[in-house]
């Protein structure tokens, strides 16, 4: 096809096809970026000379917006226009999002690093009323309850969704599947409740105990391990099942043989995931186990202390004078949330590394 | 197992006690949750009994236990709304940006970074929120009172330490945001190809094939999502126990120093040093949280699985 941009020496002959040019009525391809660029290094600007860096990040972001949508309203159309408006609006809400989550690890990392020094991993709280004391106790108590919570919470979990996948049929699978799901949206202070009306009614009103702070935390942890084994085993081809019932092996053993290890990697990381996120509960503990200041390791004896009851109960009852409590209450957030992200991290590598092989 | 010739083919598969045994231990499983969300249920209920019988003036506030819950059933609700209708189009936008505007490459990273908002543990959120949000929320609160007034909601006298509603529902914003972006991008993600690509085919810019193909195929999702956001944000106990400066009452305020507080927040504060009817109340209260989160989320998970059943994807 002869270009129709330029003038050829017989107008006559390519008259039909000249016309405007393929790419007129769009924005010149680098337009977004050096919209983008002019703004932040103005955004940038305002900054230095004294504004407020929020105050400038939403106005950087409203100027890039507007300028950007008019300008191609101009020159491509409102179809196109919108487009970017929307791109623009979408990827300013993803921004926002992680804002929070900065300010979060920001927050928690500078003051939590105040008090991170052997004796606070070494020392109990016993005796200590001004600067000193540690989290000892408090980490062994939340190993502990959330240690006896998986063991609860993971065989249940586990046979449910075999029973689930493997065997559940007509009505009482469809309720357990129904209810698993709204199970996960018990309000966690329920599930503390819960643990202790079933405890107050044998052991009287004043019970507290790390076994109760287990049960709670169960509760909230069953639903969880259920619907990630299930997604699992599901995933496990039917080919599997076939072979094995080929070879005459009871349901069971292929059950136990080949479908669990083949779906192991997956259920590991659902677990994973589910005890870091019982472990990080704070109100179920709060009603159910109390907190101590002294090291109790036995979790059928008295209230045991815990991270997240700890940082709560230092922070809001800091004595006199508060900083060394409220340094204690942010060190032992950033010990809680420092366990919560390794869980995770496990979790992922778990996926990744144990994943089996489906193809090649 | 040596084969067994003379059993003839017609007879059924035998029945091992292997097999009795295990798939009877995985039905008392299954059956072993119903019992316990039924058991959360009876001894809630046999729990908050007394209190439900006990004379008005014995209930704290001396007024009966439903004037106690009300307030309280009212912060709850007012508070996650407040949440849901701040996260619901931003969870919206986060789904989409992860699914169809961020890069190929990065957009996995980019929704594992938005589901670690949910692995912050909520103790964190409170003191994030008491700590840093709180005092920005302070000068702008100001600017609303003074300008906005005549809303009932900025009716101020905004306060001065920043521990009000507005914070509160901030934070839970913040927390439920996770929950509704993952089923979204869930949904999103099941939109047939077909549609996508072919609206594209036909000229559709991005957005339009969003809102042709992506919108309604996620439609119910994101009601569904919306509702399990609100379940969520209804029972949130820590963040809003830290972060709220109660007064009870009943007040459509979001920014002054007086607020109701929620029912998970008060049992939060007041069981540890609580005794006796004090105690019987308390989990009464419970019993009507779970009640209404046990309604949302039936709700929700009803409107989710209905999509399952008669999207276009099959």
């Amino acid at each position: 096809m002869p270009p129709t941009t330029s003038h050829s020496p017989q107008p006559d002959l390519y008259e039909p096809i000249s016309g405007p040019s393929l790419t007129a009525g769009q924005l010149p391809r680098g337009a977004a970026p050096l919209t983008l660029t002019v703004v932040v290094l103005a955004a940038l600007g305002l900054w230095l000379s004294g504004w407020n860096p929020a105050a400038c990040a939403v106005l950087g972001a409203l100027t890039y917006t507007a300028v950007i949508y008019v300008w191609s309203r101009v020159v491509e159309g409102s179809r196109k226009a919108t487009d970017r408006l929307v791109t623009a609006v979408v990827t300013c809400a993803f921004l926002l999002a992680l804002l929070p989550l900065i300010s979060v690890m920001v927050t928690v990392l500078s003051k939590g690093l105040v008090r991170f020094d052997a004796e606070f991993f070494t020392n109990s709280m016993r005796g200590v009323t001004g600067e000193g004391g540690g989290v000892y106790h408090a980490i062994i108590g939340t190993l502990i309850i959330t240690g006896f919570a998986a063991l609860i919470s993971v065989p249940v979990g586990m046979l449910t969704a075999i029973y689930l996948v493997e065997y559940g049929r007509g009505k009482l699978a469809r309720a357990i599947t129904f209810f698993v799901d709204v199970m996960t949206g018990i309000p966690s202070i329920v599930a503390g409740l819960f643990a202790f009306a079933l405890f107050a009614l044998f052991f009287g009103p004043g019970v507290r105990m790390g076994i109760m702070g287990s049960i709670a935390l169960s509760v909230l942890m069953i639903p969880v391990v259920v619907r990630s084994t299930e997604e699992m085993l599901k995933l496990v081809p039917n080919e599997l099942r076939e072979a094995a019932y080929a070879l005459a092996v009871p349901k069971w053993r292929t059950i136990l043989k080949v479908v669990l290890p083949t779906a192991l990697a997956g259920i590991a990381t659902g677990v994973t995931l589910a005890i870091a996120r019982v472990m990080g509960e704070t109100a179920p503990l709060l009603i159910a186990v109390g907190i101590t200041s002294g090291d109790n390791f036995n979790p059928f004896d008295g209230r045991m202390a815990t991270l997240s009851v700890f940082s709560y109960y230092q922070y809001v009852n800091p004595g006199f004078p508060p900083q060394p409590a409220l340094d204690r209450a942010w060190a032992a957030a950033l010990v809680l949330i420092i366990i919560v992200m390794l869980l995770n991290l496990v979790a992922r590598l778990i996926s990744r590394l144990f994943a089996p092989k489906t193809r090649g | 197992m040596p084969p067994r010739t003379q059993s003839p083919r017609t007879q059924r598969v035998p029945q091992r006690p292997g097999d009795r045994i295990f798939s009877g231990a995985a039905t008392g499983a299954g059956v072993l949750i119903l019992a316990v969300l039924a058991g959360v249920a009876a001894f809630l209920l046999v729990e908050a009994w007394p209190s439900l019988i006990a004379p008005a003036e014995d209930v704290p506030g001396g007024r009966g236990v439903i004037v106690y819950i009300w307030p309280l059933l009212f912060g709850t609700l007012i508070s996650a709304v407040f949440a849901l209708l701040i996260a619901t189009p931003l969870a919206v936008a986060i789904a989409l940006f992860v699914n169809y505007y961020a890069p190929r490459r990065v957009a996995q990273a980019l929704g594992y970074l938005i589901d670690l908002l949910a692995a912050v543990p909520s103790i964190i959120y409170g003191l994030w929120g008491l700590n840093q949000l709180a005092p920005l929320t302070v000068e702008p609160t100001r600017w609303l009172a003074d300008n906005l007034g005549f809303i009932p909601f900025f009716a101020g006298p905004a306060s001065a330490t920043g521990r009000t509603m507005l914070v509160a529902v901030i934070v839970l914003a913040v927390m439920i945001l996770p929950i509704i972006t993952a089923v979204v991008r869930e949904a999103f993600r099941q939109t047939p190809r077909l549609h996508e690509e072919a609206s594209l085919a036909l000229g559709a810019t991005r957005w339009e094939m969003i809102r042709m193909a992506a919108l309604p195929f996620g439609r119910s999702s994101i009601i569904g999502a919306s509702m399990l956001g609100l379940g969520r944000a209804l029972g949130e106990t820590m963040a809003v126990a830290i972060v709220l400066s109660v007064s009870g009452g009943i007040t459509f305020n979001l920014i002054a120093s007086a607020n109701p507080s929620t029912i998970a927040a008060n049992i939060a504060l007041q069981f540890p040093e609580s005794t006796g009817i004090a105690v019987n109340t308390l989990i009464a209260s419970g019993l009507v949280l779970f009640a209404v989160t046990l309604l949302v989320n039936m709700a929700a998970r009803a409107v989710i699985n209905r999509r399952k059943e008669f999207s276009g994807a099959n």
